[in-house]
């Protein structure tokens, strides 16, 4: 068995009343690109944020590269680097001095032109923090992160608020990470961020836990399909098939078994006289196994 | 060694973003010359002539000055760039790094330092080329001793009170007013002779800069004929600075107040 670089047992943090964390488990292998999903208010962050040791946990055994992050020993932090969804750097310094600053904290640092270039600002080097554009201060964040040379990377929603060109060039950027052998804990937002990205996924709701595959197990251990379709505006569905709508005036129904409720539907349908266009069945996409783990409750998903 | 070079490291930087900030550098540097040559305005003129030789008024505003500058770039400053960088995200990035919180802390009070030594030496240098004013002689290592004490105390004061402040928002309005009123009842802006009723200066020499300004007056008296020192007015400055760090390390936090 590979080794692990993170090893989380009974995690648990509760604030006052409320219990963010409620016993989750995890194991994340060197060299993995782990995807950690969840709507907002999920504990994703409390989690990511005991792994980083900026929080304390209430119980549970966390170990991180063999350290107790709530120890908040130096020897860790050399090998970690901590991506937060917030920039906070000097907007005075240029790129190359802000990543240089950074290499100065550590013992082991990657050249600066190596970190420039796994994260694409060489062109920007000389340019001062405060001119450049969103996504290229977000590179700069994973660049500062990547100074120290670090085994275990965090990247805490790398992509939030890109377009998607500049999130094309930020995961090829992850998958160039990976690449270099690092080991990365992602929380994202995003279903085909985890999906193009993750090794393995987790999905976590209120504070659980409720499914750990690889993007295609998670996927594939869900038999249920989903059945689509248009009908015309104020059109009065069948019973029992589920259906509801969905988004872009589609609607949609899973099913166990697609064969009879497909013939169910069009049998309905050639009776009525309705033509169902845009009909397709499909296979359940990521999207949609976690919005069913998501949606089991009170159908709060993230933004 | 290696605190040294983190320390270093860390004023390097936080000089080199200073002199980015042309504005910001310009008026923080122009601000003391500029209540010089105000106080000159308002109040100059009142040489004093001793027959053998003549006192510049200037000189009576110098500590003032000091003073002034001493609290602007001790307490002002770091309490206001802590809740910024507490805010920012700054302080949070800095905890997830292998670099000592302290190494942090110290680069920040050297760069202070650094700023109020050169502020004030630039106000006596002007002082002495366009005023007249006495530079200190004997007293000089009074004054040196009294400027540490000073922005220690401040320093610590400027930590604990960025303590006290919720977020960014806050920042100015709790700063200063926590700050301007004490200016105004020690001394500072006002001249002790303007007939400030004797229950303000009671209250005022509760607080350290009453103080800070009444030793600074002592260091920079031209008839002083003393060492210059004030014990007495250090050891009350010394007692804020030690409440100040003793607040910081108790309440003081590198996450943003949500």
């Amino acid at each position: 068995m590979a080794e692990a670089v993170i090893k989380v047992r009974g995690l648990r943090k509760r604030y006052g009343e409320l219990e963010a964390v409620r016993g989750i488990d995890l194991r994340i292998e060197r060299g993995e690109v782990f995807a950690l999903l969840g709507p907002n208010g999920a504990g994703k962050t409390t989690t990511v944020e005991i792994l980083e040791g900026h929080r304390s946990r209430t119980a549970g055994e966390v170990s991180v590269l063999g350290f107790d992050p709530g120890r908040n020993e130096v020897a860790l932090k050399e090998r970690t680097g901590i991506v937060l969804q917030h920039t906070g750097l000097e907007p005075y310094l240029t790129v190359s001095e802000t990543v240089d600053m950074f290499r100065g904290f550590y013992p082991r640092p990657l050249p600066l032109d190596e970190v420039l270039e796994v994260v694409g600002l060489e062109e920007q080097r000389d340019q001062r923090v405060r001119r450049l554009s969103g996504g290229q201060q977000r590179r700069l964040d994973v660049a500062v992160g990547l100074a120290g040379d670090p085994e275990l990377l965090f990247l805490d929603e790398p992509t939030t608020g890109f377009d998607p060109t500049a999130r094309r060039g930020a995961w090829a950027m992850i998958r160039s990470l990976r690449e270099l052998g690092k080991t990365v804990l992602l929380t994202t937002h995003y279903l085909d961020e985890a999906q193009a990205l993750a090794d393995r996924v987790a999905i976590m709701v209120r504070g659980e836990i409720v499914a750990e595959d690889t993007p295609a197990g998670l996927v594939a251990a869900d038999p249920d399909a989903v059945i689509r379709f248009r009908a015309p505006r104020g059109t009065a569905l069948p019973d029992g098939l589920g259906l509801r709508e969905a988004d872009e005036g589609l609607i949609e129904a899973r099913t166990a078994d697609p064969t009879r409720d497909l013939n169910a539907l069009t049998s309905w349908a050639l009776a009525e006289g309705i033509e169902l266009e845009d009909l397709t069945v499909s296979r359940l996409s990521l999207e949609d196994v976690f919005l069913r783990l998501t949606d089991e409750g009170d159908g709060e998903v993230g933004s | 060694m290696k605190a040294v070079r983190l320390v270093l490291l860390q004023i390097k930087y936080q000089e080199r973003a200073f002199r980015r900030n042309p504005a910001a550098a310009f008026f923080t540097i122009a601000f003391p010359l500029i209540f010089l040559v105000i106080l000159n305005v308002i109040f100059g003129g009142n040489d004093l002539d001793l027959g053998d030789r003549v006192i510049s008024g200037a000189t009576f505003y110098i500590p003032a000055i000091a003073a002034l500058t001493i609290v602007n770039s001790c307490y002002t400053s770091i309490a206001m760039s802590w809740v910024f960088d507490r805010d920012g995200g700054v302080l949070k990035r800095v905890r997830g790094s292998p670099l000592p919180p302290w190494a942090f802390l110290f680069g920040r009070i050297a760069h202070a330092m650094i700023l109020m030594l050169a502020l004030l030496v630039l106000v006596v240098l002007f002082g002495w080329l366009f005023y007249d004013v006495d530079v200190p002689g004997q007293t000089m290592p009074a004054v040196l001793v009294t400027l540490a004490v000073g922005a220690f105390a401040f320093c610590a004061m400027g930590f604990a009170i960025a303590a006290m402040v919720p977020n960014a928002d806050a920042a100015p309005a709790v700063v200063n007013a926590s700050i301007l009123p004490l200016l105004f009842i020690s001394d500072v802006f006002i001249p002790p002779d303007a007939g400030t009723p004797a229950w303000v200066e009671h209250v005022s020499s509760v607080f350290p800069v009453r103080h800070l300004s009444e030793a600074l007056q002592t260091g920079f008296n031209p008839f002083e004929t003393g060492a210059g020192f004030e014990p007495v007015h250090l050891a009350v400055i010394a007692a804020w600075g030690v409440a100040g760090l003793l607040v910081t390390l108790r309440f003081s936090s590198w996450e943003p107040r949500v």
